[in-house]
């Protein structure tokens, strides 16, 4: 019999101290082994994040103060870059969606193996830097360049369209560097539907529309979700690309944190500036989950 | 939910599917009776699925034609084929509730939104589900789920439900009971239904017609208890409960195992070589010694497994076949069980002793 070896307590409960200890004992153990981890987050991130915060506190003759972000306020240029930045924001992860949702959803209907050259072939833009890329947009779209000479020697337009140097550019290169971060995640979350219920729907009665607007799109909302949130995100903080496809007519948050920092020395006001974006966007990221993504992963994962 | 209208009986003729070079479908009829319930068994990979994927109008055969009472519906989109389908996996809609879900088919045909709400409260009560209209998928057990895709899949009146191993996925129990449930529901509403299983137990359970499948084809297709007594191959024998095979030799009409003259009452051919079927338990101890009887085989009894109420036991009757005995555990029937390794004589009757082409 078992009960030679057991230690009855004080309580009663059957081995119940041991137990309770060695539970204790594995969750120090889980602990032990987070730590290298953890250790690493807080030199790389909170400890910094911590320093900007507290950087922004303390005005030029290094005084505490919040004049820096009365500045934010009170100033109209820096409320107009916040309106640009949000607009922008918008804007292109309203376009990724228009172009990025048709793409997803075709490259899920193909067989496994024609996908995966289409991914790879959505992914290709990676393989190089941001920088080249932007620069490449420029030489196609600029004043003189091949899609305006192609527009006019065509005799589409009379007058080269301004694609560059404004609000389009901007969007048209952020556009482009960011599509695969939303088409991604939704191809992924297409190729997890499972299609017999997809089949269930039309076998039900419902016509191939009906079943996409009423299974397809509600079940890939999930994926959706993921990928608006990162193209979102992203986009606030663009540098490379505003800069130079705006032609420095259009000014984002992140190139008035450059300026603040570099031409004016102003560490104080860079950081301020920094932990308002930071925050803005935690509270975005706060909102989707709130309403979307916590709705999605409870009710969506039903499989 | 109000028996449905005129039941209808599906004609299928000449039904062909490849894959590439893969046969998957091979010329395959098959009528099933207005208000019939008809099992499609097989192994896996025999076709079944696809068969039903064709009737539902979500794989496109090679050729063939499916009436379904008189009206050609081969090249009828899925939607409009008007057929409930019982998916394995049920594939009920995740982001939808239970009366979501069943409200789903009645949606798409435009009922009025109080017909739908009674329509569905009366569906949920035929599946004894009442008051789970408002619980998320999610929050179903195995055999919850199974019954709103029932639910679903029946609340529009379809003319045929298709079913494609609904039960496979809940435990013995569970599936037991939901097997009596399903042939209670059939007859109170009496639709067309075409059930698919690899098992053979439920589908003697639950058929009236059950059509075995093998490698694309259909074998044999028979009420289950003339399938049991006359499989008519190999496979079948074997397939539809277990079967004890011995190769005869027909000569001049008689079949003989080695020196064995036997009987049969089956129809044989005047000569070739065959194969005895012989089900366990009807396979008798004869008394030791005398020659009289018909169909005795001499043999050495083998290893004895216990099941609970019966025991099964090898005997080996020589060229290196093996008999299978069953009986129920008695008194009687286990103080008589020879010891193993001891010579015994065993009978079949002759209405018991089928033969089947050898394979
Ligand atoms: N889309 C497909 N492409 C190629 N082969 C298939 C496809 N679907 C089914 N098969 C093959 O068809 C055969 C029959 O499959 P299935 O109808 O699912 O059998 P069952 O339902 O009886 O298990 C299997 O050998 C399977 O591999
Ligand atoms: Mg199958």
């Amino acid at each position: 019999m078992l009960s030679s070896q057991v230690n009855a307590t004080v309580d009663g409960g059957l081995n119940q101290d041991t137990l309770r200890r060695e539970a204790r004992r594995e969750t120090w153990k889980a602990f032990a082994l987070l730590s290298p981890g953890m250790a690493v987050v807080c030199l790389a991130i909170l400890v910094p994040i911590g320093w900007l915060f507290a950087l922004s506190l303390f005005d030029e003759q290094g005084r505490p103060s919040f004049e820096n972000y009365a500045r934010l306020v009170e100033q109209r240029s820096y409320i107009q870059t916040f309106i640009t930045t949000f607009q922008i924001a918008f804007t292109v992860t309203g376009v990724c969606i228009v172009l990025g949702y048709p793409l997803a959803y075709m490259l899920s209907q193909l067989p496994r193996r024609i996908a995966q050259i289409g991914l790879i072939c959505v992914l290709l833009p990676f393989w190089t830097s941001v920088l080249v890329r932007t620069y490449a947009w420029l030489v196609l779209l600029q004043r003189r360049g091949l899609v305006n000479t192609w527009l006019t020697d065509l005799g589409i337009v009379s007058q080269p369209i301004a694609f560059i140097n404004n609000f389009n550019g901007v969007v048209i290169g952020m556009t482009h560097i960011l599509l695969p971060f939303l088409v991604l995640p939704l191809y992924a979350s297409m190729r997890s539907i499972d299609k017999d219920c997809l089949r269930a729907s039309l076998n039900l009665g419902a016509s191939p529309i009906a079943a996409f607007w009423q299974v397809f799109l509600p079940l890939s909302i999930p994926g959706l979700v993921s990928g608006v949130v990162m193209v979102f995100v992203l986009s606030l903080g663009f540098y490379i690309t505003p800069a130079l496809m705006g032609g420095g007519r259009v000014v984002m948050w992140a190139m008035r944190i450059e300026q603040t920092a570099s031409l004016y020395t102003n560490w104080g006001a860079a950081s301020a500036l920094g932990v308002v974006l930071l925050v803005t966007t935690l509270i975005i990221l706060g909102l989707f989950q709130w309403r979307l993504g916590s709705r999605a992963a409870a009710a969506w994962n039903a499989r | 939910m109000s028996t449905l209208g005129a039941a209808l009986p599906i004609r299928i003729r000449g039904i062909e599917k490849k894959y590439g070079p893969v046969t998957i479908l091979q010329r395959l009829d098959l009528d099933v009776a207005a208000g019939e319930f008809l099992t499609l068994l097989g192994p896996s990979g025999s076709g079944k699925t696809t068969l039903l994927m064709i009737l539902a109008g979500f794989v496109r055969p090679d050729a063939g034609s499916i009436k379904i009472g008189g009206d050609e519906i081969i090249a009828a989109p899925p939607h409009r084929r008007n057929i409930g389908m019982v998916f394995q996996n049920y594939a009920l809609f995740p982001h939808m509730s239970v009366s979501q879900n069943i409200a789903f088919p009645l949606r798409q045909r435009r009922v009025p939104a109080a017909d739908i709400v009674r329509r569905v409260t009366s569906a949920l009560e035929m599946v004894r589900l009442n008051g789970y209209g408002e619980r998320r998928i999610n929050q179903l057990s195995g055999g919850q789920r199974q019954r709103v895709a029932l639910a679903r899949a029946m609340v529009f009146e379809p003319r045929i439900v298709l079913m494609d191993e609904p039960l496979s996925a809940l435990d013995k129990g569970l599936r037991e009971h939901m097997q009596l449930e399903l042939r209670d529901l059939h007859r109170s509403l009496g639709m067309t239904t075409i059930y698919v299983t690899h098992d053979q137990r439920e589908a003697i359970t639950m058929s009236d017609r059950i059509a075995v499948m093998n490698g694309g084809a259909i074998e044999q297709i028979d009420r289950p208890e003339a399938l049991y007594a006359h499989p008519r191959t190999h496979f079948v024998a074997s397939f539809i409960g277990e079967s004890s095979f011995i190769p005869v030799d027909i000569r001049d009409g008689v079949p003989w195992f080695r020196d064995a003259k036997l009987q049969t009452t089956a129809r044989t051919s005047s000569s070739g070589r065959y194969l005895m079927s012989v089900r366990p338990e009807k396979v008798r101890l004869a008394a030791a010694g005398g020659d009289d009887g018909i169909n005795i085989l001499a043999g050495v009894m083998g290893d004895v497994i216990y099941q609970g109420d019966s025991f099964a036991c090898s005997i080996d009757i020589g060229d290196g076949v093996k008999l299978t005995m069953r009986d129920y555990c008695r008194e009687d029937t286990m103080a008589r069980l020879p010891a193993r390794g001891e010579s015994i004589r065993v009978s079949i009757a002759a209405s018991d002793a089928i033969l089947v082409e050898a394979g």
